[in-house]
């Protein structure tokens, strides 16, 4: 069955050409239809690789040559390996469901056909990423994911906004991906190849080294590289920037890209390359305070910005912050595990937050409220999705969060754990504060609120298959059930010995894993009812008047709101240099380079002109003038016979 | 039969002197026919020499009285062009001179 695996990423493609070669005026059902059903038939054969490679070891790999440049072969090819496998699976499980939610979603915009044109080509290259055998092939289609989230964020160019979130996804990725991009260059230079196993190998084994550097170190660097690429792509701290302006986009876009296209690839590096990192301690520490730091700040940015969907994607660069905590800590499994429960609860979450915009036509949570009575499947939905957020058992968020948890204080990192709880409380409160601001007391809105109502089939089936997934997705990996999940993916490994499991895999670690630990988990359930029971008595009490805050005067509230002011810091440390610098090379272009340009051209033409008056027509001046230089040239040749010179 | 020797020296001579004035001719004359007339000149010096250095030159053959022949026949040739040319260009133009084939420059 992996040996198909190829077939997935290419059934996007198909119906990514097959849109085009179809033009823009096709009929909205019959493109979205071609759409779905070509990623649910992915999504099939992802189920089924998927099943195949439970209980079998190692990767299945297939490749063909494709350049020989000297000695080196590069190949392309795919290999399913059982990260690969499960990622297959998630990533075209959202993109069914965001496809047949965009139906109803993107419905009369004028370019329907183009938005499916992207989506397909988004989900090709996602899927084609994840089933990449080697870092070329990988970092090809990284690229092309970064691109279609571009064209995505920019979907509504005309707005100028958009626009410029598009600019900034685009410009702050790249900065990470340069970092990627070197890495990659470290690898093939030392190692020789690009492919995964082989680079792994030769880390392993200690036979990776330039000539200015040792080969622990060069893991290192190469590691810290490779990381500072996630870091661009995941939106962790300091490149996180991109990711809530990127909310400028359609919905479906933005839970594509925070569920599984998109973000997932950063965290999905890392995972990727896990052998790597595993040898180099530094660069674990690295990625685990990133990913901290990052779950803390984009947590407390959380809790006052006032648009819904920057909520949201604030709560999804906290979440990428576990993730990266959790693979810092040697939580392998556990960080994918979160990747995979994240990707459904937030694709929910944004599906749903979709549904209410596309009911009211606002994203301000000050103009929302009461729309529990109009949209009772979203408000259901939307309340298992904030819950997996919130970690309360038994939601998805639960298991994954308090694995990651366990794994961070037990490997011991107390403050990252600490960190974690913080996190965990401010998810909790603002999570909910966006569901009472929703659905509960009085709408704010009247004339919105009379407009308001569920839509159609297409928008609310996705809730609810994603609000039963958000509910039953922990129980993959939990204790319950032996935690299937963990040993799953430790297939991969080698120490799929530790976990009891024997196994022909290559002989490197992916992590360590954690016995679940009661008393965490209460502790952690007892923090996030807390965060909800604060949303609760703040935004859902009779007593307590909800208005728009003004934050005047208090600063921690602004501290917060504007986002601990990062981009103006970006602002001022960045982009105004930069544009200092754009204009001093604007002055050197325009007036030294162009100058010199116009002073030569004025040269040439001073010259000919007063060349031109010697071109008279005059056959016999020229013949005189030939005699004459005839003369010259053989006195000259005369003279040098004689020896004169 | 009494052979008559002229020294070569002479004969390049009268080739030079026939060539210069040609050349002079050619480039100082108004009227078209003369400068045709001048540039045969400039052909029969030249002719001299072939001529000259076939009987008198470092060996000697016929080459040159052949060669001698070919130019000739040439100059034939190119004065009937010319001459054709000069009557068309006096039809287009109802002049003879040299300054007013003027018209070929940009």
């Amino acid at each position: 069955m992996a040996a198909y695996a190829w077939i997935i990423p290419l059934l996007p493609l198909v119906g990514y050409i097959f849109l085009l070669l179809l033009g823009k005026k096709a009929p909205e059902g019959f493109v979205a239809g071609v759409s779905t059903i070509l990623v649910l038939i992915g999504l099939g054969l992802s189920l089924g690789v998927f099943s195949s490679l439970a209980g079998t070891d190692g990767a299945v790999t297939y490749t063909w040559k494709w350049l020989s440049i000297g000695s080196h072969n590069i190949d392309v090819g795919f290999q399913v390996t059982h990260l690969n496998a499960l990622m297959l699976v998630v990533v075209s499980l959202v993109s069914t469901l965001v496809f047949l939610f965009s139906l109803g979603y993107m419905h009369k915009d004028e370019r329907f056909s183009v938005f499916y044109q992207y989506l397909n080509l988004f989900v090709f290259s996602m899927l084609a990423l994840v089933i990449s055998p080697n870092l070329l092939q990988m970092y090809i289609f990284w690229e092309m994911v970064g691109l279609c989230s571009y064209l995505l964020v920019g979907f509504w160019y005309f707005k100028p906004e958009a626009a410029l979130a598009a600019k900034k996804s685009f410009i702050v990725t790249r900065i990470g991906d340069v970092g990627l991009f070197i890495a990659i260059i470290l690898l093939f230079a030392s190692t020789g190849s690009f492919d995964f196993n082989t680079i792994f190998q030769a880390a392993a084994s200690g036979k990776i080294a330039l000539g200015f550097i040792s080969g622990s170190g060069l893991i290192t660097l190469t590691a810290i590289l490779a990381f500072i690429g996630a870091v661009g792509k995941s939106a962790q701290f300091p490149l996180h920037v991109w990711l809530p302006d990127a909310m400028e986009g359609p919905t479906p876009v933005s839970a594509l890209i925070h569920a599984a296209t998109m973000v997932a690839a950063g965290v999905y590096l890392v995972a990727r390359l896990y052998p790597l990192f595993e040898l180099s301690q530094p660069a674990l520490t690295v990625v685990a305070w990133i990913g901290g730091v990052t779950a803390l700040l984009a947590s407390l940015m959380a809790l006052t910005q006032r648009d819904i969907k920057r909520v949201i994607a604030y709560s999804t660069v906290s979440q990428l912050g576990y993730m990266m905590m959790a693979l810092g800590v040697g939580g392998y499994v556990y960080g994918v595990f979160h990747l995979m429960t994240h990707a459904f609860f937030k694709a929910l979450l944004f599906l749903a937050a979709g549904s209410i915009i596309h009911a009211i036509d606002t994203q301000d949570l000050f103009d929302m409220g009461g729309l529990r009575k109009k949209m009772p499947i979203t408000f259901w939905t939307f309340l298992a999705g904030a819950l997996a957020l919130s970690g309360i058992v038994p939601f998805a968020g639960f298991w994954s969060k308090d694995d990651i948890l366990t794994a961070t204080l037990k490997s011991g990192h107390p403050v990252l754990y600490l960190f974690g709880l913080i996190a965990a409380f401010c998810t909790a409160f603002y999570i909910f504060r966006v569901f009472f601001l929703t659905f509960a007391g009085k709408p704010r809105d009247e004339k919105r609120y009379e407009h308001a109502h569920e839509g159609s089939w297409v928008m609310t089936l996705p809730l609810i298959v994603l609000a039963v997934l958000a509910t039953i997705a922990g129980f993959f990996n939990s204790p319950l059930n032996g935690n299937a999940l963990e040993k799953y993916l430790l297939r991969d490994a080698g120490d799929a010995v530790v976990a009891g499991i024997p196994t022909t895999s290559p002989a490197y670690l992916l992590g360590h894993t954690y016995p679940a630990n009661v008393g965490l988990m209460a502790l952690s359930v007892a923090v996030g009812l807390a965060g909800i029971g604060l949303a609760a008595w703040r935004y859902a009490n009779k007593n307590r008047e909800i208005t728009v805050p003004t934050g005047e005067g208090n600063f921690l509230y602004m501290l917060s709101y504007r986002k601990f002011y990062l981009d103006e810091i970006y602002y001022a440390i960045v982009v105004a240099p930069g544009k200092v610098l754009a204009k001093i090379s604007d002055f050197v272009d325009r007036y030294i380079i162009d100058g010199i340009v116009v002073v030569v051209s004025r040269l040439v033409y001073v010259i000919g002109l007063g060349l031109k008056y010697t071109q008279t027509g005059q056959l016999q001046t020229y013949g005189a003038a030939t005699m004459l230089g005839l003369f010259v040239i053989l006195a000259i040749a005369l003279f040098r016979q004689g020896g004169v010179f | 039969m009494p052979t008559l020797s002229i020294p070569p020296q002479s004969l390049l001579t009268l080739g030079v002197i026939l060539f210069c004035l040609g050349l002079f001719g050619a480039l100082t004359r108004r009227n078209i026919i003369i400068v045709l007339v001048c540039v045969e000149l400039m052909l029969n010096a030249a002719n001299i020499n072939l001529v000259a250095f076939s009987r008198l030159g470092a060996s000697p053959n016929l080459d040159g009285q052949v060669f001698a022949l070919f130019t000739i026949t040439v100059a034939a040739a190119e004065i009937a062009v010319g001459l054709a040319l000069l009557l068309a260009f006096f039809r287009l133009r109802q002049s003879s001179e040299v300054k007013d084939m003027n018209q070929n420059k940009l």
